[in-house]
């Protein structure tokens, strides 16, 4: 158990220096999300179940959703996908839908 | 525009830009002054002018280049020097600080007083609540969550302020249209009625709906309470919405029904517990009965105050999610 646990805090520790270090804000959000659900499990070995179900329902979904949301108003998911075109890459979002 | 008009008249129409008389008339005379007329002056003035002009020119391109050659690139490293000095310093003293903290779980704890004691000793006889947690927050330090529910509704309130499309007045809705209109708009590579995430929306978003309200019903007998079972509950909202679209939602969802959910929550909450307040919060015997405990109608008022809490949440999670994606709810 221990060292599952401990596994887990390096995993934190990891994961706080991957935010910073990544140029992407995509991933940067994504790592995020990460963080927050092994968060959570911590939280539960350390018997604080109130305080993991918090951490999963507000840090890694709702949090992580409206960073999502700030990304698009930014444009910065947007200028990814022009960057991948250029260099005939697949495209990440999904194409409008022009009938409606 | 008159005099006769309102403060809120004239709020409005400082806020789209419209100009007064006066500032109309005064920046036609800057406009004026500021055109110099060439005509009156000798060829010696204008060649002295333009002779000074060129000086200042060379002078200005100079000073361009030595900031492009070095000042710019030292004023770089002394930047970069000083994060790398301060993040050393900052890591430093955390972890100096973590060093002396007490161990996890120690016994001789400084948060393990007297007040905790109390907490745990009495909690469930004067609470009702099995989960001494919801007793602790929502009976003993029951004026701290309406603060927390207050704080969360006013941030709805300055997002709604800020970034609402407001239909009814004209600038607005043309500055909405041009926008969707726009290739380059958030909402023109959005997909829209995408089948693997409407098959997955409608197995999942009862389940979430479910978890939440049994997270915020049992908040007194099991983990979670309002805040979390309104967070769960918000996500499922906003799962069903990213699925089926705002029109769906909007049968059952409105701005009204915000409005109206929210408001009732708040006031319901403040008032069961205003009495409490007023006395400064000496714990007078209330006159709800606690019930038994581990029963689901127990500990008295928690379970009203978790519903009341609960519905703030889930409202405002999902509004702040409306809000950015769409502009309104």
């Amino acid at each position: 158990m221990t060292v599952i646990v401990q596994l887990m805090l390096l995993f934190l520790i990891v994961c706080a220096i991957a935010v910073c270090v990544t140029k992407d804000l995509l991933t940067s959000v994504v790592i995020y999300m990460a963080y927050s659900m092994i968060m959570s499990i911590v939280w539960i070995t350390m018997e604080s179940p109130d305080l993991a179900i918090t951490e999963a329902a507000v840090g890694a979904g709702i949090t992580s959703l409206l960073f999502f949301l700030a990304l698009k108003k930014i444009h910065a998911i947007d200028a990814r996908n022009e960057v991948r075109r250029k260099h005939g890459e697949k495209q990440l979002g999904g194409e409008r839908d022009d009938e409606e | 525009m008159t005099k006769s008009k309102g403060v809120f008249a004239r709020l409005n129409a400082w806020l789209d830009d419209e100009q007064s008389a006066l500032e109309r008339t005064m920046e036609a005379a800057q406009e004026q002054s500021a055109a110099p007329d060439l005509e009156q002056r000798s060829p010696a003035e204008i060649r002295w002018a333009q002779e000074e002009l060129e000086e200042e020119r060379r002078i200005e391109a100079a000073m361009a280049q030595w900031a492009e050659k070095k000042a710019a690139p030292a004023a770089r490293r002394m930047y970069n020097a000083l994060c790398v000095c301060m993040c050393l310093t900052m890591i430093a003293l955390l972890l100096y600080t973590v060093t002396v903290l007490p161990a996890f779980g120690d016994p001789n704890h400084p948060i393990n007083n007297e007040v905790s004691a109390r907490y745990i000793e009495k909690g469930l006889q004067e609470t009702g609540a099995v989960n001494i947690v919801t007793g602790m927050i929502l009976d003993y330090r029951a004026f701290d969550t309406l603060g927390e529910s207050t704080v969360l509704f006013t941030a709805a309130m300055v997002v709604l302020f800020l970034l609402r499309k407001d239909k009814e007045s004209a600038r607005y809705s043309q500055l909405a249209q041009a926008m969707d209109a726009n290739p380059h708009s958030d909402t023109y590579y959005e997909p829209k009625n995408d089948i693997i995430l409407q098959k997955t929306a409608v197995i999942l978003v009862p389940i979430i709906l479910i978890l939440g309200v049994y997270v915020v019903l049992n908040g007194h007998l099991s983990p979670g309470g309002g805040f979390s079972g309104g967070a769960i509950m918000g996500a499922g909202l906003i799962l069903y919405v990213t699925a089926f679209g705002f029109a769906r939602m909007r049968r059952f969802f409105t701005y009204k029904t915000y409005q109206t959910v929210v408001l009732v929550a708040l006031l319901t909450y403040a008032l069961s517990k205003c009495y409490s307040f007023y006395t400064g919060a000496n714990h007078i015997e209330s006159v709800i009965p606690l019930g038994t405990p581990g029963a689901i109608l127990s500990s008295g008022l928690i379970l009203v105050l978790n519903i009341c809490v609960g519905f703030i949440v889930t409202c405002t999670m999902y509004c702040f999610y409306a809000v950015f994606r769409k502009g309104e709810l």
